[in-house]
């Protein structure tokens, strides 16, 4: 079967129940596939050979009430995998191996799935592109020196180009919406304490989140019911009740009432957004769906309340990495030496330039002006979303401010950079779950996404209304294997 | 130096000056597992065997918090007489150090979860009471170990999260005698708990100690410097007069003195300055966002005080006012929780009186020559207080009494069996003990002419012979008796 790296996931699960594929039949198909590719560098380490071990074993005794019977996946590189290498695309955890399993991994493979491989991400997910990997760009298959996206742009990159069905990403300002938009896929934040957040390598306690990343709404809504659980390792984990989204689902959204926030239409936006936003509030028109002008006052704060939240956490989350218990380290005439080569030498410039203004909004003299102002402006917000959710059952906004870039465009501008994160990192201060859905392409024949946000643990809601905006959106993903010789 | 009966106070030329004490106290929480993980906590154990993924930070791991840790806390903010805050925060306290594997220490600062309370000291002439400015919950460190190699420093992370209770006074002591009652005070109320069990030879409690010296009569505090993490009450003493003397010298010849962090060298009993100022820290402490902020109800709290036994201050006035005690004898008695159990054990069954003076005279000082502890010692409760009845009864003499005590001392014999055996019964039957002094009168009839003839001094020598003829075992009162109807 040639097409079977085509399939959804979904459409996989169905063809192995009914012992039309077999797993070995499937995981080698993706093993071959992500074998072409090497040029997209979606993966940071590959496990191929175990993966087809396993995927022989399952086939041997195929346990067919599981939720992903014998399916491959690779995952992002930030998730702590046993046995197998977790390196969060840094030199500093470049040798790391771990003797332990993040719980969303472990949910995953509980469920039947077989890891292939750990996918690229940008260092420490602190990145809109990918492009701050200590394992190299990553390619978007879209386009030829496209990035797709950052931080999980490895992750992004391998389920547009289909070397996985489906994976995970973890998103902390955006780092799975941004490049699901990026490269024309689904992406779901969920609501911050959905899933566990034991076993992946810490950015930002308060906003880090993971997620599925899929080709189409129902395969997220699969992912995103085996992930999220409750966990009593994270203290963070909230125990609510989940649905089983994927059963629950329904393309019936008439009269949800849809908030169209009037402070997204941001100065310099690309006509194009406004343009795709515009589309996209007809489709939810015609989806059923009540459109109702609402604002969020607080939005131009976002993104530098953002920028002091996540890198004041994010300098004392990387403390750990100190050269003395595990990871990389360079030799020093003293521990304070050893210390500054060490990370010197094993972070890369936007995690020290992180790091930086992390331990400067901290310190003492500044931790009032900077980090405290930072907490009450989250505060305020969180109040915006709770004002507009007394009127909407969720908002839609565009993705992104733009479609993908060119791998180096940005690199020496760190701000425009960071501007990329606009319309996601409000949500992540809030909280909430927020899904990326493809709605068009730009002028280049680029994807565009369009974000829905929803109350907290109102996930199903906000899965709903994507998944009756996908089918009239139609979107189709024009991918050409250009990387495939 | 002058030490007049209440005040320490360091004299130089024509000034007087006066010491300001505060402590911050680090207590071990007595727990089987750390403060955020399931780790134990064993003294001794092998190196770097009781270290879970937790407390070796590696990447992805996090805290969760120990529920009984944190009845720990309260429950010895409850015996500090302390306002329990129901809802209080955990903090990282960032600094780098090799065995600090987070790179952060999880500490209260702001919100901590006991509030003000107060410890009564009972000092040589009254109470003394000295304020709790907060107690607070926090992990501490591993151990670094710098003397296995030349070169190399090894690092031990079994206690790394541990649970401590940073028990933070306010400026309230002015003596190192006061330092003294204080910390025995702290640690009999955690030991009476069970929250601390006080052993700090195993580093279960160790304090830093911030020392200031003023003019006598001033209001204004001096500047102050912290002596870093000092391990028993003596050398907390030493390194009080150290210090403060020291500053008063400064002062004296007109030099200023620096905040600064300074260690104590109990070899050379000196303090020396470890960082000033200037080089201090800056912890960037901030919420750790690992943990949500710590809620307890009212009901959790008051659940903790039912289990709260009776504490010393409360049981020092029960035996005042239930046994009589002078209050010397009840501090004494009260001071930690085995003694006052052994003591109230002993009464069960036999006198009060003598039972207190047995325990604090001769029980103590056997105990102290063999170094033993109340819990060690070789008499029961229960054999002591027979030994007491004995006494009580007039089966044995005080002094018997003595020989048999010590008899037991080697090994918990009942002293019923070591009376008999030894032929140590008192003589009490008058007619035996007439014999005894017709025969010692018969034997000194000078002596007795004497006496009548008015030199009344001679009747203890009467008395003596008399005890020397039974071998002791004459029952001294009946002797009295019988003697001044024969003389």
């Amino acid at each position: 079967m040639s097409d079977i790296t085509k399939q959804s996931l979904s459409e996989l699960v169905e063809n192995i129940k009914g012992k039309k594929l077999s797993s070995s039949e499937i995981t080698k198909a993706f093993v071959e596939r992500s074998e072409k590719s090497k040029e997209l560098n979606a993966y940071i380490t590959e496990d191929y050979a175990n993966a087809l071990n396993k995927a022989k074993t399952f086939d041997e005794k195929p346990n067919l009430d599981l939720k992903f019977p014998g399916i491959p996946m690779a995952v992002k590189d930030l998730f702590c995998t046993k046995d197998l290498r977790t390196t969060a695309g840094s030199k500093i955890l470049n040798n790391f191996v771990p003797t332990y399993e993040s719980t969303v991994t472990q949910n995953i493979w509980n469920e039947g799935a077989i890891l292939m491989g750990k996918l690229n991400c940008d260092e420490f997910a602190m990145g809109s592109s990918n492009e701050t990997s200590f394992f190299g760009n990553v390619q978007n298959p879209i386009d030829k020196n496209l990035v797709p996206g950052g931080s999980s742009g490895g992750s992004s990159s391998a389920v547009a180009a289909q070397l996985t069905p489906i994976t995970i990403g973890t998103d902390t300002g955006g780092s799975i919406r941004q490049p699901a938009s990026f490269t024309g896929t689904v992406g779901l934040k969920p609501t911050y304490g959905s899933c566990s957040r034991y076993g992946i390598v810490a950015f930002a306690s308060s906003l880090d989140q993971a997620g599925p990343m899929a080709q189409n709404v129902k395969d997220c809504a699969l992912l995103q019911e085996v992930i999220s659980t409750y966990d009593e390792k994270d203290s963070t984990s909230i125990d609510f009740k989940r649905n089983e989204y994927s059963k629950e689902l329904t393309k019936d959204i008439k009269g949800k009432k849809i908030g169209i926030p009037k402070e997204y239409r941001v100065d310099g936006m690309p006509k194009e957004i406004e343009v795709l936003w515009k589309k996209g509030i007809e489709y939810a028109k015609d989806c059923g769906a009540e459109i109702i002008d609402i604002s969020l006052p607080h939005t131009n704060y976002a993104l530098p309340t953002y920028y002091i939240v996540a890198p004041a956490e994010a300098s004392s989350n990387l403390a750990r990495y100190d050269g003395v218990k595990y990871g990389f380290r360079a030799e020093g005439e003293n521990l304070i030496d050893m210390y500054e080569k060490t990370r010197s030498e094993g972070f890369g410039a936007e995690v020290q330039r992180r790091i930086m203004i992390g331990t400067y909004v901290l310190s003492s003299g500044y931790y009032d002006a900077y980090y405290l102002k930072a907490q009450k402006v989250r505060k305020l917000i969180k109040n915006d979303f709770d004002d507009a959710y007394k009127k909407v059952d969720a908002i839609l906004t565009p993705s992104t401010p733009s479609s993908a870039f060119k791998i180096g465009e940005k690199t020496n501008d760190p701000v425009s950079m960071y501007l990329n994160d606009i319309f996601t990192v409000p949500v992540n201060l809030a909280g909430l779950p927020g899904i990326s859905i493809p709605a068009g392409h730009d002028a280049k024949g680029y994807p565009l996404g369009l974000q829905i946000i929803g109350k907290a643990f109102d996930e199903q809601n906000i899965l709903n209304i994507a998944y009756a905006m996908e089918e009239k959106i139609n979107f189709k993903n024009n991918i050409t294997d250009w990387w495939i010789k | 130096m002058s030490k007049n009966k209440s005040e320490y106070l360091i004299n130089r030329h024509d000034n007087q000056y006066e010491v300001v004490i505060g402590l911050e106290v680090h207590a071990q929480v007595t727990s089987e597992s750390k403060l955020f993980s399931t780790s134990a906590t064993k003294f001794g154990a092998e190196p770097n065997t009781q270290v879970s993924l937790v407390d070796a930070a590696f990447p992805g791991m996090l805290p969760v918090i120990n529920e009984y840790c944190v009845k720990q806390a309260i429950k010895t903010g409850i015996g500090l007489k302390a306002k329990i805050n129901k809802r209080s925060v955990f903090d990282r306290k960032n600094y780098f150090y090799a065995d600090l594997p987070q790179g952060y220490q999880i500490s209260q600062f702001k919100d901590p979860i006991v509030g003000e309370g107060k410890v009564i000291l009972d000092m040589p002439d009254g109470q003394k009471e000295v304020g709790i400015e907060r107690l607070h919950l926090e992990q501490d460190a591993g151990k670094s170990i710098h003397d296995l190699d030349p070169k190399n420093t090894f690092v031990d992370l079994n206690r790394s999260g541990v649970a401590l209770m940073e028990i933070v006074s306010k400026p309230d002591l002015r003596s190192p005698d006061e330092v003294n009652a204080y910390i025995k005070k702290l640690r009999s109320i955690m030991r009476y708990l069970g929250t601390c069990d006080g052993n700090m030879q195993e580093g279960s409690l160790r304090a830093d100690v911030n020392v200031s010296v003023r003019k006598k009569g001033s209001k204004e505090f001096g500047t102050r410097c912290e002596i870093k993490n000092v391990n028993s009450i003596k050398f907390m003493q030493m390194a009080i007069e150290y210090e403060a003397n020291r500053q008063v010298d400064l002062i004296e010849d007109g030099k200023t003195i620096d905040q600064e962090t300074r260690l104590f060298d109990t070899k050379k009993n000196e303090t020396r300055s470890m960082r000033s100022k200037e080089d201090a820290h800056d912890y960037r402490y901030f919420p750790d966002p690992d943990l949500l902020p710590l809620e307890v109800s009212d009901d959790f709290i008051e659940n903790l005080k039912s289990e709260i036994p009776e504490l010393p201050d409360e049981k020092k006035k029960r035996f005042i006012e239930k046994f009589k005690l002078s209050p010397y004898e009840a501090n004494i008695l009260v001071s930690d929780i085995e003694t006052s159990n052994y003591f109230e054990n002993v009464i069960k069954k036999s006198d009060v009186k003598l039972a207190t003076n047995w325990i604090i005279g001769e029980l103590f000082a056997a105990l102290n020559e063999k170094n033993l502890e109340i819990t060690e010692s070789p008499i029961s409760a229960g054999n002591l207080s027979k030994l007491i009845n004995l006494i009580k009864d007039g089966t044995i003499s005080g002094k018997i009494a003595k020989t048999v005590f010590e008899q037991m001392m080697e090994g918990d014999k009942d002293p019923q069996k070591i009376v008999e055996e030894n032929g140590l019964k008192q003589e009490s039957d008058p007619k035996a003990l007439e014999v005894l002094i017709d025969k010692v009168i018969n034997d000194n009839r000078d002596k007795a002419t004497e006496y009548k003839s008015g030199k009344v001094k001679l009747f203890g020598f009467f008395v003596g012979q008399v005890m020397k003829v039974s071998g002791g075992k004459a029952n001294p009162q009946l002797v009295n008796e019988i003697l001044k109807k024969k003389l």
